[in-house]
């Protein structure tokens, strides 16, 4: 609006403008001239005018001027007559090109730049404003309490007043100030005390402390202090030095670095047997007990995962069947007995000799057979190819392997324990290896003899399954009609052939099993026959004779539908020649999958019968009972498998008398509970209370006793403590910050008032004014 | 030859003193105690009988007013000394110990509309339909000197309320405005106001001392702030607000007793909803304090009884009349949490016990403990209707009674229209209006 009315304003104050440089020029002109140039100007603006109003839209009025404005000087310009008001910018346009005006222009130009200041609100908005801000302010000033308030109202326990005095921890000495030793033995006491200037009142140094404290001198201290951190740098520098070592993940680095502190450790050792022999002496024990560890430990066998694993990579990898040599002859090493010089030593030698030699022949046999590995693996390995190699004459028995093994155990003997149950181990694995390989083998040798035989069985088979077909084929012949059997022979052919129509008749078949077991159990009167849509079909099919007797059946059926007929039966489908009879299978197969999906879901929902047992529990349970008064051993002879006699059982049973009839008796659909007792009713909770959600949280409240006859001294008062407690005779104030930990504003509320004296009253101004004049 | 005998430490069943108890050694195999319930539920229902039993509230009657009291005031270093005053403009200082009246002041003429007590207790101010506030010193003129106060504010218009700030010399009256006095001065240091109206109670908040709260007879309730010597907000309730209380342990709750038979409890954050609406009343609510707990207030009523309301329950637990007692005006509760004090229409200070059948004076630890358990049971089975009618039951007065039934009959009324008028409308057209936001009818920022 505005916008669309600005060019029409400048063009109108355009116009004036003109106007107003005409007018010096029209001054001098004579009135009469000037009247007929009006006159002949007015009828033209007139027509103008009424042109334009035609228009309709810019009916605006137009500025109409006959004669100069009275008002015209110099001291003031006047609008006046065009109806508009007059704009700065219309002043500054003529004076544009006047350069001794500038300081005018400028100076109106300073005018022109300054906006205007808005209206100030009024008073009510204003002081809305201030309202709302405080609000907000006092609000959140308040919000500090939430915590404190929430806390309170969910303690377990509130005890007034608030602000006791809690009793502070002040020692002895503060409290007992007047107090001196009395007795012989206080005075004893405190003499040796004295004399030993133990602290008798302030604990917390004694002289000698405090005189070492004051002892050292500035410097001192400063240059322990200097000491320690630098021994603390070190120590950090160090450690981080140990932690990146730590995180390299290269095995060979830290092989290398610990082969290069063994070598070192060796050295070391060496240089001390020559320096120190008793120092040597004590290395070399703490080696031996190293070594003894080590033995103890079991660290270095070959009972950890990455032992386990190389193992079984031993076999095809180099590497790791030397990383196992290593690991061995590490544990060995270790674990050997430093052995005192003794009678035994040669035997044990010659063992080792005697052992020595089959190492080296094993590698060479296993080089032989498929490469390195350590000894205990290369004899089950070398013993595996033998037994490989046995057992490709499948007719010797496995004796000579046995033997081998026993041998080999021979062999062994003088070997330590250790290296014993690594060896079974190793067995172990080889039998696992060898039994494998034999049926391997047996695989191999008779899969040739196999074939051969298989293949005859499944020709015989096939044509006996073919001659089968052949006799149906026959006898159906004599009884179906030609059409029906040629679809029947083609089917079954296609069945024997392909194998697969069979396959998908199958899970029909069971189905319907099921369905006859569910059917069976429900004890229902339905013949077995009954949901058996497809195979009925085909029955039908097959021995149309039949089809009346099927159908009579079925009207029988019929007036007996329930669900489960619903859902299995299905009409008969007629089949021709010309349908293809392989959709109609498949639309079966999804019907039925259907049905399946169905009875899964409804599985188990026999609720009728569900409900007539659970009536009949009910009313069982609601029967009185019979009392059994007997007494074992009461004239008769007792005992342990003894029972009294069916006499006295008799004489001290008590009948229970008949109740009265349940009301639900000639109801067959109803239960009606009649364990409600009205009179116990009457004190019990109908409705569950507000604050529990379900009723069993209720009966566990009320079911947990408070009483001191079932609970402890200690658990009773903690029970019964009450919410809240109040002191009597103690004024209880209201809350205070300091009381809950807040810091309370150190400024008082009124001298906060006087900070703000543009609130204050117009009069209390004054008063303070004076005051301070004062 | 050895005999053997039964022996018995003699610690295991000996008293210490013979007037313990005897020592009664207990299995406390739940398995061996098969009726704790039903043995514990007797025990209950006769703790809520005797409950109901020993319910005699009422202590004492303080005459000597010889004009309806219109107003009282705690002593705040005192639990034993009580101020009130009456129409007539006399002020009484009593003893509660000794149920006398200490000194008798005549303070002002006409009404004496209301009485505070400074913070340490040395004097106390009054406000009268005189237009006059007066200091009073606590303690009565020595021998030979004249009845007189410490210093007397001639006001302008008539002050209808007093209050004192909680730990400063500054005290609030109020009348057509909300007047902050500094003691020194005969002027006051600010004065609030929005709209004009003429203000018939405020108080000071306990816990943050520089806020005010305030009720005028336009039926709205406005804040102050103090400091910033501005009103906060305003809250137009459906009918007139006789006066408001603090809660002195939660900040920013406070209650306001209203002329439509309700309490209402407030959240001075959220004013639009009321956190709780006490309804049990049947005549305008006139006077409500909160015990010094913050866990109950008692109210004082037209319908001559008081009300003791748990905070967060909308039903009185407790309601206290005699046959004497009319209008109550003003109601107390004393700081040590034990008592509460109304004062009538028909000149009387009345002096309740706040816990009905609760014992006076020391009690012994077994006392204490058969107490506590006694709660304890009461509270664990009063949900039990048969424990729930004792313990609910209190016998009223004929006027009381019928009035509760003829407004039981009311809002069951106006129920059925509402529900009725919601069933046969447009779904969506007809909104239920919650009891709580019901009673509110603006809230002005």
């Amino acid at each position: 609006m505005n916008t669309s009315l600005l060019p029409l304003n400048s063009l109108l104050a355009l116009s004036q403008r003109e106007e107003l440089v005409d007018l010096p020029k029209n001054y001098p002109l004579s009135a009469s001239e000037d009247e007929g140039d009006s006159d002949g100007e007015r009828k033209h603006q007139k027509l103008l005018e009424a042109i334009s109003s035609l228009d309709g839209k810019n009916r605006r009025k137009l500025a109409e001027r006959s004669e100069a404005s009275l008002k015209v000087s110099e001291f003031n310009v006047s609008s006046e007559g065009s109806g508009e008001k007059l704009v700065l910018s219309d002043l500054l346009e003529p004076v544009k090109t006047s350069s001794s005006l500038a300081i005018v222009k400028k100076q109106l130009n300073r005018v022109k730049s300054k906006t205007t200041v808005e209206l100030p609100l009024n008073k009510e908005e204003v002081e809305r404003i201030h309202r709302e801000v405080a609000f907000r302010k006092t609000s959140q000033a308040l919000s500090k309490w939430d915590p404190i308030v929430q806390k309170n109202r969910r303690a377990k326990q509130l005890v007034f007043p608030l602000d006791r005095k809690h009793s502070a921890f002040a020692p002895i000495e503060h409290v007992l100030s007047g107090w001196k030793a009395r007795t012989p033995l206080e005075q004893e006491i405190f003499n040796l005390l004295h004399k030993n200037k133990q602290p008798v009142t302030d604990p917390l140094l004694t002289p000698v402390e405090k005189a070492s404290l004051k002892a050292m001198s500035l410097e001192e201290a400063k240059m322990r202090r200097e000491v320690l951190q630098r021994a603390r740098a070190l120590q950090s520098y160090y450690e981080a030095k140990a932690r990146r070592e730590k995180k390299i993940k290269s095995k060979k680095y830290h092989k290398v670095v610990k082969k290069g502190k063994a070598k070192k450790a060796l050295k070391e050792f060496e240089h001390l047997q020559k320096v120190n022999p008793t120092a040597a002496l004590e290395e070399l024990e703490k080696i031996e007990k190293a070594r003894m560890m080590e033995r103890m430990s079991l660290k270095h066998q070959n009972s950890g995962k990455w032992a386990k694993s190389k193992a079984i990579m031993a076999k095809y990898d180099l590497e790791a069947r030397q990383a196992m040599q290593e690991q061995l002859a590490k544990n060995k090493e270790l674990t050997q007995k430093l052995q005192v010089a003794s009678e035994s030593e040669g035997e044990e030698e010659g063992a080792e000799e005697e052992e020595e030699p089959i190492v080296p022949n094993a590698v060479n046999k296993v080089q032989m057979n498929a490469g390195g590995l350590n000894p205990w693996m290369l004899r089950s390995c070398t013993s595996d190819t033998r037994e490989a190699e046995i057992q490709k004459d499948p007719k010797q028995p496995s004796e000579p392997v046995v033997h081998e093994v026993s041998e080999s155990e021979g062999e062994e003997g003088p070997m330590v324990e250790e290296e014993i149950l690594m060896k079974e181990f190793k067995e172990r694995q080889s039998l696992r290896k060898r039994s494998e390989l034999k049926q391997d083998t047996e695989l191999v040798g008779s899969e040739e003899t196999k074939d051969s035989s298989s293949q005859e069985v499944l020709s015989e088979l096939r044509a006996l399954s073919q001659k089968l077909n052949k006799k149906n084929h026959q006898f159906r012949k004599q009884k179906v009609s030609s059409a029906e059997a040629v679809v029947q022979v083609q089917r079954e052919q296609s069945a024997t052939e392909e194998e697969d129509p069979l396959l998908l008749q199958r899970p029909e078949r069971v189905q319907t099993l099921e369905e006859l077991e569910e059917l069976g159990k429900e004890g229902c009167f339905q013949n077995k026959e009954l949901p058996r849509p497809v195979l009925e079909g085909q029955c039908s099919e097959r021995n149309p004779n039949n089809r009346p007797d099927a159908s009579k059946e079925k009207k029988k059926k019929e007036q007996m539908i329930d669900l489960q007929n619903l859902l299995t039966t299905k009409p008969p489908s007629v089949k021709s020649l010309a349908v293809p009879t392989t959709i109609e299978e498949l639309e079966d197969k999804e019907e039925r999958d259907q049905k399946q999906v169905i009875k899964e879901a409804f599985a188990g929902d026999d609720v009728i019968r569900d409900f007539l047992r659970e009536k009949r529990e009910a009313v069982e349970a609601s029967k009185p009972k019979d009392l059994d008064l007997t007494l074992p051993g009461w004239g008769e002879w007792g005992g342990v498998g003894l029972k009294p006699s069916a006499k006295k059982r008799r004489w001290f049973l008590i009948k229970a008398p008949e109740g009265p009839p349940r009301k639900d008796k000639n109801l067959p659909n109803v239960i009606i509970n009649e364990k409600r007792n009205i009179h116990a009713a009457a004190h019990q909770v109908r409705v569950l209370p507000y604050p529990f959600t379900h009723h069993q949280q209720f009966e566990r409240t009320i079911q947990t006793p408070i009483g001191s006859t079932w609970n402890t001294q200690r658990a009773f008062q903690k029970l019964t403590t009450p919410k809240v407690v109040t002191k009597p005779g103690h004024i209880i104030r209201p809350i205070k910050a300091e009381d809950v930990g807040y810091r309370s504003s150190s400024r008082s509320d009124l001298s906060v008032m006087q900070r703000n004296p543009n609130r204050l009253s117009a009069r209390h101004k004054k008063h303070l004014k004076k005051n301070s004049i004062d | 030859m050895k005999v053997k005998m039964l022996s018995r430490n003699p610690d295991n069943y000996v008293r210490e003193t013979k007037l313990d108890l005897q020592r009664v050694p207990r299995n406390y195999d739940p398995t061996l105690h098969p009726f704790e319930v039903p043995r514990e539920y007797i025990r209950a229902l006769n703790a809520t009988k005797l409950e109901r039993v020993f319910a005699k509230p009422f202590l004492a009657s303080l005459d000597g007013h010889r004009d309806g009291v219109s107003c009282l005031a705690k002593h705040p270093k005192s639990l034993a000394t009580v101020l009130s005053g009456a129409c007539d403009g006399e002020v009484r200082i009593w003893n509660l110990t000794k149920r006398k009246c200490i000194r008798t002041i005549q303070a002002h003429e006409g009404f004496v509309r209301g009485i505070c007590t400074r913070f340490c207790g040395i004097s106390f101010f009054t406000v009268g339909d005189d237009k006059t506030v007066k200091q009073w010193k606590m303690d009565g003129p020595g021998y030979g000197e004249e009845e007189e106060p410490l210093h007397t504010i001639l006001g302008k218009t008539v002050y209808t309320g007093i209050d004192h700030h909680w730990k400063e010399a500054i005290f609030a009256t109020c009348g057509q405005q909300v007047d902050i006095w500094d003691e020194q001065r005969t002027n006051p240091i600010c004065s609030m106001t929005w709209g004009f109206d003429s203000i018939s109670s405020v108080k000071f908040n306990p816990i943050e001392t520089f806020l005010l709260g305030s009720c005028a007879s336009d039926r709205n309730i406005v804040l102050y702030d103090m400091r910033q010597a501005t009103p906060l907000k305003k809250v137009i309730l459906d009918m007139r607000t006789n006066t408001i209380c603090w809660n002195p342990m939660e900040a920013f709750i406070f209650t306001a007793a209203n002329e439509d038979y309700n309490l209402y409890t407030f959240d001075m954050r959220a004013l639009d909803t009321p956190v709780m609406v006490h309804m049990d009343h049947v005549s305008a609510v006139l006077d409500v304090d909160y015990s010094p707990t913050g866990k109950e207030f008692v109210s004082a009523s037209f319908d001559k009884s008081i009300r003791i309301f748990p905070v967060d329950k909308s039903r009185s637990r407790e309601v206290y009349h005699t046959k004497r007692m009319q209008h109550v005006i003003c109601v107390k509760w004393t700081s040590d949490c034990k008592y509460v004090m109304c004062g009538s229409d028909e000149m009387n200070i009345r002096l309740w016990k706040a816990n009905a059948s609760e014992k006076l004076g020391v009690l012994t630890s077994r006392e204490k403990a058969a107490k506590d358990y006694n709660q304890k049971l009461k509270e664990k089975f009063h949900h039990h209707p048969h424990i729930k009618r004792i313990a609910r039951h209190r016998h009223l007065p004929k006027s009381i009674y019928s009035q509760i039934q003829e407004q039981r009959i009311m809002r069951e009324a106006r129920r059925r229209k509402e529900v009725n008028r919601l069933k046969h409308s447009k779904p969506g057209s007809v909104s239920i209006v919650s009891e709580k936001k019901k009673h509110i009818v603006a809230v002005v920022k």
